[in-house]
């Protein structure tokens, strides 16, 4: 049996979109800045997804800016922002938990002059709001606050800190990393308050190599790419047109089915933590007080400290079951690098390279929870017998 | 302009009448290395030459690159080839050649011509003159230095001529094939890959064997070793790399003897299986990356109570190396990028803080004979579950 809990790495691609996306390399591979009927297809299949998208998030189609995935849209939110409006500030805000493409980027602005404050976590993977009320500033030209964690699932309090934000300084920019969020939450950026946010296409059962940054109308950003002057000069380089066709169509597909989607996922959720609960000696992570079945983090992602097992050991001794997760901290012997998320929130220092993430997806089922949760009651005792002697 | 390349060789000219068996195996494995570069290429080999034409396009570069790998070389020659005209042409040709390959003509220079063709006209000296008087006038700028030239110009009269002047050093060594063949225990680290390299360099083929032990190594950790038998193997030709499945041996040591002796044991019991593996395969030796006092298992007296499990020799080329010397020799073939990816260290969970450093052999086998007869079906277990991969 092949279980595949790792979706929050990557996902499997919708058949209908891989479908889809043979149809338009094969048939509609027009360039869309051509003049020619074939270069207009492949416009219209760019402007019918741009509305898909657009309406999804209740958003105007000329705010949604399409990129090469997560990665690139972060990038160019933050520094697109930071050198358009380096004259009214050089202060930015974030959190010690963000994915490495918000971080290391906040490391580059940092290097160029910027000032940076990372807010720091509570237990739950939460930030606060007083925290960031405290650190903003008159200068403060961009607040980027992560919708889900990819580590533990928490998801911080985004339409609060929205409205913070714009009361505190209507001129600071709020932007959202939404890449593990979009498609599990219903997310309106007009509503919350949100600038700008970064979406990926391999999350949510598109392809990978596409993203798209929601840009609200009113903000002015630099692009980070120079070339062709596509996309309103923002985002040189010939439109992926199979890329952006696949996610727009998983997005649909995704919001579509979404309260079905969402109570499966639940469900899957709370039956998983119950029964990884019962085995003796782990924990599950980023769970808030009274609310047992992680009805606060993302429908989706578990995180579980197994005491006395070394994640990547038990990751391998899955896989030889078919079962792929992934390590809570990416880790290896030589240089040891305890994941920064799990570490801003206090894990106890023995667990932090005994953690493991199972991340679900509309795929998941009962079935193959079940096997996961009897496979891990018999391998974790076994792999605690042979742990490092002391 | 080059068309094709002389080879030189250094030791195996010294072989006596074992001779043409070096010359046969040197001329092989310069075929095969030959098989993957674009091109077609004839070699052969006479009168104590050995010669790759090329047949058609092919690059140079690429060529050279393939030819730097093969051991036995000494010397490739870059040489521009024609059929025997007549001495005018010859020199003719000659001066066509120097002007190509040297467009500053500041140079000083020597004729070493060689007449292999006893019946040509000119003798070796007569030819040498001749020549170094045709160049003088071509290019003033030119002298002689017969003891010390910029340019040495040979010429060989075969049954075809011969001109080349630049030698590109080979990595020297003997072919591959021509000195037996034996079991290296390759690990992903650097030591061992480097370790291979040497031995065969010296004309011996090499089989590896590395030890597997899911879920504690990872498949990545065993694609690294994969990765490391095919940069080996571009210089030793196709290796034979057998894999095997550790894990219960090693943890049934674990559960059953002193965690301090776990990897002096787990170490006997590698070359016990290596061996095994070896005799199976008609190799005549087992060949370890180990140098002295590395490790606490690469003492002198860890690497005594390891030895006495096996019959056949360990080499040991490294032995008296510095980490440093090894890793530049990892450089320069090009494991040392692959060696230090991060994937190999899953099992340190079983290396204890302390490990003996001077283990005494009779502890060692007295702990051993606790492991019972349950170990021999473990081992026997292992050998037969091996998985055999053929890396080119």
């Amino acid at each position: 049996m092949e279980v595949y809990l790792d979706n929050s790495a990557t996902t499997r691609v919708f058949p209908e979109v891989a479908a889809e996306m043979t149809q338009i390399m094969c048939q509609q591979y027009g360039n869309p800045s051509s003049l020619h009927l074939k270069g207009m297809e492949a416009e219209q299949i760019l402007r019918r997804s741009k509305e898909t998208l657009a309406k999804i998030l209740k958003v105007n189609e000329k705010e949604i800016l399409f990129t090469s995935g997560g990665t690139e849209s972060d990038n160019l939110a933050l520094r697109g922002v930071a050198q358009a409006r380096q004259r009214q500030g050089r202060h930015l805000i974030t959190t010690q938990v963000e994915h490495p493409a918000i971080l290391q980027t906040m490391h580059f602005l940092e290097e160029q002059g910027f000032q940076v404050t990372y807010l720091p976590v509570d237990a739950y993977g939460r930030i606060h709001l007083e925290d960031l009320q405290r650190s903003m500033r008159m200068d403060t030209i961009l607040v980027s606050i992560m919708h889900t964690n990819n580590e533990v699932g928490a998801q911080q309090p985004i339409a609060e800190a929205g409205a913070l934000i714009k009361r505190m300084n209507p001129n600071t920019l709020f932007h959202v990393d939404a890449v593990q969020g979009f498609g599990k939450a219903k997310i309106y950026p007009k509503k919350m308050n949100i600038d700008l946010m970064s979406v990926s296409g391999h999350k949510i059962h598109g392809p990978k190599g596409i993203g798209f940054l929601y840009v609200n109308e009113q903000v002015r950003l630099r692009p980070i790419l120079f070339g062709g002057g596509q996309q309103n000069n923002l985002r040189s380089g010939t439109e992926n047109i199979p890329g952006i066709a696949g996610m727009a169509m998983a997005a649909k597909r995704l919001y579509d089915n979404y309260d079905e989607d969402l109570r499966n996922l639940e469900e899957c959720k709370a039956f998983f933590i119950n029964g990884v609960s019962q085995i003796e000696g782990t924990r599950v992570n980023a769970l808030l007080p009274g609310l047992p079945h992680g009805e606060e983090t993302a429908p989706h992602i578990v995180s579980v400290s197994f005491r006395g097992v070394r994640s990547e050991v038990l990751l391998h001794a899955l896989e030889e079951k078919g079962i792929y997760v992934s390590a809570g901290s990416a880790c290896s012997a030589r240089k040891p690098q305890p994941s920064a998320t799990l570490k801003a929130m206090g894990i106890p220092q023995d667990l932090l390279s005994s953690t493991i993430r199972f991340s679900f997806s509309v795929f998941t089922n009962r079935e193959e929870l079940e096997y996961t949760l009897s496979e891990l009651r018999e391998i974790v005792p076994i792999l605690r017998m042979y742990t490092r002697k002391r | 302009m080059f068309r094709a390349f002389l080879i030189k060789y250094a030791e195996i000219g010294v072989k006596g009448k074992n001779r043409h068996l070096f010359e046969d195996a040197l001329v092989h494995q310069i075929k095969v290395s030959l098989k993957r570069c674009d091109g077609k290429f004839f070699v052969h080999k006479t009168q104590g030459r050995i010669f790759v034409e090329a047949e058609g396009e092919f690059d140079f570069d690429e060529t050279v690159g393939c030819l730097r790998q093969v051991f036995g070389i000494s010397g490739i020659c870059p040489v521009v080839y024609a059929e025997d005209e007549g001495f005018e042409k010859l020199a003719e040709r000659v001066v066509d050649y120097v002007d190509k390959v040297y467009p500053d003509k500041n140079k000083t220079f020597k004729v070493n011509a060689r007449r292999a063709r006893k019946d040509y006209p000119k003798e070796s000296m007569e030819i040498n003159a001749d020549l170094g008087e045709v160049l003088l006038n071509a290019y003033p700028e030119m002298t002689v230095d017969v003891h010390n030239p910029d340019i040495m110009l040979s010429v060989e009269i075969r049954e075809k001529i011969y001109i080349y002047s630049e030698i590109i050093p080979g990595p020297g060594g003997m072919p591959v094939g021509t000195g037996g063949k034996a079991m290296l225990l390759l690990s992903g680290g650097i030591d061992s890959p480097v370790a291979g390299y040497m031995i065969a360099k010296r004309g011996v083929k090499i089989d590896a064997v590395y030890f597997h032990a899911p879920p504690y190594t990872s498949e990545r950790a065993k694609q690294k070793v994969v990765d490391l038998a095919r940069i080996v193997a571009r210089y030793t030709g196709p290796i034979y790399l057998h894999v095997i499945n550790f894990t219960d041996v090693q943890l049934h040591i674990y559960e059953t003897c002193p965690h301090e002796e776990l990897t002096i044991i787990m170490k006997r019991y590698m070359m016990r299986l290596a061996e095994k593996l070896a005799l199976d395969t008609e190799c005549l030796g087992l060949i370890t990356g180990e140098s002295i006092g590395q490790v606490a298992s690469q003492t002198l007296a860890s690497m005594a109570v390891i030895n006495e499990v096996c019959e056949l020799p360990i080499y040991r080329p490294l032995i008296g190396f510095d980490k440093q010397d090894i890793v530049d020799v990892a450089e320069k073939i090009g494991t040392y990028e692959t060696s230090i990816q991060p994937y190999e260290d899953c099992c340190t969970i079983f290396v204890a803080k302390h490990p003996v450093t001077k283990p005494n052999p009779k502890y060692i086998r007295r702990h051993e004979e606790k492991l019972g007869e349950k170990m021999e079906e473990l081992v026997k277990t292992a050998l037969e579950t091996e998985e055999l991969i053929i890396v080119e």
